[in-house]
């Protein structure tokens, strides 16, 4: 599996620069967290990740999915450009937000999380049904398939990869701005950033920074795998692709 | 059986694509609407299959009101094929095949053996194609998918809509070919959207000519050339109508029986006897066993010393089958100005002359006139 090679030697040398800091001990007047609050709190932001990523996979499809029906293809496109839109808030302000709203903690940056996870799984799956050829639906229902059998052996395995992708990429992008969420809500690998942050110790940012990039490109290695699984061999890249039409969906961190 | 009665179509935009067509298509005839792009010839077909509603009138197929079918139920009795094919790019061969068998709920292995033999039938070695992916086919190979998918159920009709439009003109002419000797074996119903003149009259034996969504010229197309309705109908099949009709006539047709020949082991000098005694300038040349090789010209017997030396030999030979628009672009290469029509065994049968296809022409004109 030569794909995972670099991943996975990255991740390593992560892993290793977090033991490095936290076998530090002290730094200067300050306590280094130890291996069981680093973990604490690495579990704590995978949680966060989770939740997130969960919540925004069972809205965000369906709503990608029903934006794509022909009668509703009218919201379709301005919807597209709202979450174009959506996407450029900054971070710091929307979970600033939400943590306003809903309180400091862990709900509330789950509700800030969802927003930007759920951007790129909407997208994708609008786009991924869109790509379907025109040609290949027309045929489908010549032949006779009802609706639901066009959607159920047509449409959605075509988009199934174009749909996974996306979420791929909303898994990464979440990884990181959970590290913010917790900067604000003080929990996970954020809380740890926060508080080199605050009395200014490069060690201890690292120490909440490194292990939170290790995670993503762990979990984008880990999608990958499972996009490439769930792809038909017959839509794999290796193959040249016919009946789909070029879609613009957002492609995962390689 | 196929009967438009009286059907219409207004979009929703208020384009009138059809307009009080009414046309009947026997069972197991080979009907092509034909017509320039924007005639209705693509929305009359897709409203035989439904998948265009239809504004007014009626459809029947084998004498019941297709309206009053379940949709998917018709459709799945309806062969249907198009241009761009739309294979299911995640399924394979066999699958895509399969789709129709797949909707009616065959058993499995019953929808397999279906797909082995299909592939068979379009000239594509199972073997090698049937787990195939369309990703993994040229162009050709995915339009003889298209055309077995469409064939998966035996369905009694066939829809298809430029089926050979996308591919190049040889690969195109090829499937054309083969299309026909199918349909020669299995004599399904089909209705054909072209908007090409050529395959219109090389593959229909009816031909449905639509201009503006109306139905101009509905006949064989023998008649559609020698017989244009109108101006427009003339125009369409073009200038060279005369020499397409000839596409319709085969070398069989024409052919006269020779009455002359001579074996190439007997001497220059009976040779010349004979075609001084007959007036003639050549005469065709055979082997022992009776194999036409050849010519023999007057002229160029004067110097020479054996048959064989003197024989041109035949650039090109007709079989009773080819076309005479082929026989006569041999012709035209021929040193003699003639062809010959050779049976399997390359057995002489019969001479094609430009006087012989001028014959014909001339007959058909007279035909056109009265």
């Amino acid at each position: 599996m030569r794909r995972l090679a670099v991943p996975f030697i990255l991740a390593a040398a992560l892993i290793g620069i977090t033991a490095w800091m936290t076998s530090l001990g002290t730094v200067g007047i300050y306590r280094m967290p130890s291996w069981n609050e680093v973990l604490v709190a690495t579990f704590q932001h995978i949680q966060l990740v989770l939740a997130a990523e969960g919540l925004a996979i069972l809205i965000g499809v369906p709503i990608g999915f029903v934006v794509s029906r022909r009668g509703l293809r009218w919201i379709g496109a301005p919807l597209m450009a709202l979450t174009n839109i959506g996407q450029t808030i900054p971070t710091l302000a929307l979970l600033a937000l939400t943590s306003i709203i809903l309180g400091s903690g862990f709900r509330a940056a789950v509700v800030g999380l969802l927003v930007y996870a759920l951007l790129p799984i909407v997208r994708n799956t609008y786009a991924g049904i869109q790509s379907v050829s025109p040609a290949v639906k027309e045929a489908a229902q010549g032949m006779g398939m009802s609706r639901w059998q066009l959607t159920s052996r047509v449409e959605l395995p075509l988009a199934r990869p174009v749909v996974i992708a996306g979420i791929r990429t909303s898994m990464v992008v979440n990884v990181g701005t959970a590290a913010v969420a917790g900067m604000i809500g003080g929990i996970g690998l954020g809380k740890l950033i926060t508080i080199g942050i605050s009395v200014n110790v490069f060690e201890l940012v690292i120490q909440g920074a490194a292990p939170a990039a290790a995670l993503a490109i762990l979990l984008d290695a880990a999608l990958g795998l499972f996009e490439r699984w769930m792809t038909p061999r017959g839509l794999r890249k290796d193959a040249p692709r016919v009946g789909r039409q070029t879609a613009k969906p957002a492609r995962g961190l390689t | 059986m196929i009967r438009l009665e009286h059907v219409s179509k207004v979009f929703s935009d208020g384009t009138e694509a059809v307009k009080d067509l009414s046309l009947e298509i026997a069972e197991g005839e080979f009907c092509v609407f034909l017509g320039p792009s924007g005639c209705g010839k693509t929305t009359s077909l897709k409203m035989i299959n439904r998948l265009i509603p239809i504004t007014s009138g009626q459809i029947y197929i084998d004498g019941v009101d297709t309206q009053q079918k379940n949709v998917n139920e018709l459709r799945r009795d309806i062969g249907y094929a198009i241009q761009n094919i739309g294979l299911f790019p995640h399924l394979t061969v066999a699958q895509n095949i399969s789709t129709v068998p797949m909707l009616k709920h065959w058993p499995r292995d019953q929808q397999r053996e279906r797909a082995r033999e299909l592939l068979e039938l379009v000239g594509m070695p199972p073997e090698t194609f049937i787990d195939r992916y369309p990703s993994e086919l040229s162009g050709g190979q995915q339009q003889r998918v298209g055309v077995a998918r469409c064939l998966g159920a035996d369905p009694p009709i066939l829809l298809m809509d430029e089926p050979f439009g996308a591919i190049d003109p040889i690969t195109r002419h090829k499937l054309q070919e083969e299309f026909l000797k199918i349909q020669e074996r299995l004599q399904k119903t089909i209705a054909f959207v072209t908007h090409d003149i050529d395959e219109a009259i090389k593959m229909g034996d009816t031909v449905a000519l639509m201009k503006d969504g109306e139905l101009i010229q509905y006949a064989d197309p023998a008649t559609l050339l020698a017989e244009p309705k109108d101006r427009f109908v003339r125009d369409f099949v073009g200038a060279d109508r005369v020499l397409k009709g000839l596409r319709l006539l085969r070398a069989r047709d024409v052919m006269r029986t020779p009455k002359l020949a001579i074996q190439l082991d007997e001497s220059v000098e009976r040779a010349i006897q004979i075609l001084d005694e007959r007036d003639r300038g050549w005469m065709p040349a055979l082997e022992r066993d009776g194999r036409f090789i050849g010519w023999i010209e007057r002229e160029d017997l004067e110097s020479a010393s054996s048959l064989a030396e003197a024989l041109t030999p035949a650039v090109s030979t007709a079989a009773p089958r080819t076309p005479l628009n082929e026989a006569l672009s041999m012709m035209l290469g021929s040193a003699t100005g003639a062809v010959a029509v050779l049976d399997d065994t390359e057995q002489l049968v019969g001479l094609l002359s430009f006087g012989a296809i001028r014959d014909v022409l001339a007959i058909e004109d007279e035909s056109e006139d009265e």
